[in-house]
């Protein structure tokens, strides 16, 4: 019987369930046209975005509003984030300023150290996390690939705690995948890998080690050719969940025949 | 002049005009009294007025007055 892959492993959060467990960003893309063709390849489900000044007639273009109709006609569920916010206070505000807008409490909290790096600052994210759960919120916490740091999210209140696989925009994959497999040991929300991927198999990877999904936006919006892209991390995504599932052989020394040595023509 | 800040540039601003006129004026959508569009549709645009955020169920109840700060923003693309 053939397996419909995703069937009845949904990724649940907050009571929703996504039949993706490719969150696909929309940064990046040099047109919104280009975009959702990548959108819709990837086959996610939930889409992250910015929340930032509508532009006002005549100055400058109303791609804003052309965005958020074009994810409601896909209907590709909306997650806001807090990016380019360096305080717990900016992210507050930016946080309640998407709630409005976009009518959704859940929010992509993302509280930057320095624009060189792009790494979360831990304690601004901590504070912010206790601060936006209190409000209301389902925290997505963007994170450091730290253990410690992601157990006390979760303990937070953080609805999903969100590892880097490496700073933002570099494609460098995932750096650190023994600190993955530790946080997603030690969850019990969904870990979603989110930030760092570059390709195919460090989706695939992320899955690998246990992660409930993969965040990214670069690696698609700026690869050559975004659709294919798009279509290659569905797959990974897809492939690495399920050899997740699937019990791997244990890693060996030494050669293991799978052809048996008994009954072997004599020459 | 009286005038508002918008997006952070000067705007006149006209005795009487509500944060709901300001925002169909700069969306080109209408407004019901409770700040969902005419259209059915969804609007997604958040008002903040000098730094506290205005929901939209107050928009239409909600006088402009001079010097106010405006801020209206919308989603954009990113990560």
């Amino acid at each position: 019987m053939t397996q419909t892959l995703t069937d009845n492993d949904a990724l649940l959060i907050d009571g929703v369930a996504l039949g993706s467990r490719l969150i696909m960003g929309t940064g990046g893309a040099p047109s919104l046209e280009g975009l959702e063709a990548a959108l819709v390849a990837s086959g996610t489900e939930l889409t992250t975005v910015a929340m930032r000044r509508y532009a006002v007639h005549g100055e400058g273009n109303t791609a804003g509003a052309n965005l958020f109709d074009l994810l409601v006609q896909n209907r590709i569920r909306v997650l806001p984030n807090t990016a380019g916010c360096f305080t717990a206070r900016e992210a507050l505000m930016t946080a309640e300023l998407g709630r409005e807008a976009l009518e959704t409490d859940w929010v992509k909290l993302e509280v930057i150290a320095d624009e060189h790096t792009l790494l979360p600052d831990a304690v601004e994210l901590v504070e912010a996390t206790e601060s936006l759960v209190n409000r209301g919120f389902k925290v997505f916490a963007y994170t450091n690939d730290d253990p410690v740091l992601a157990l006390r999210l979760e303990q937070l209140g953080a609805a999903v705690v969100m590892p880097l696989g490496a700073p933002i925009g570099t494609g460098l994959g995932i750096l650190n995948p023994h600190n993955i497999e530790l946080i997603v040991s030690r969850a019990s929300v969904p870990i979603i890998l989110d930030a760092g991927i570059g390709t195919a198999s460090d989706a695939a990877l992320a899955m690998e080690l246990g992660c409930d999904g993969v965040l990214l936006a670069s690696a698609v919006t700026r690869a050559q050719d975004p659709v294919r892209m798009a279509t290659a991390f569905r797959h990974a995504v897809i492939g690495g969940r399920l050899a997740a599932q699937a019990g791997r052989i244990p890693m060996r020394t030494h050669a293991l025949a799978s052809s048996a040595m008994e009954g072997r023509a004599d020459f | 002049m009286s005038t508002i800040q918008l997006n952070g540039a000067a705007r006149p601003l006209l005795t009487g005009t509500t944060l709901s006129a300001l925002v169909t004026e700069v969306t080109g959508r209408e407004l019901l009294p409770t700040g969902q569009p005419i259209d059915g549709g969804r609007l997604g645009v958040a008002v903040a007025r000098n730094s506290g955020i205005v929901p939209r169920s107050q928009w239409s109840r909600t006088l402009l007055e001079i010097h106010d700060e405006i801020e209206i923003v919308t989603a954009v693309q990113g990560g």
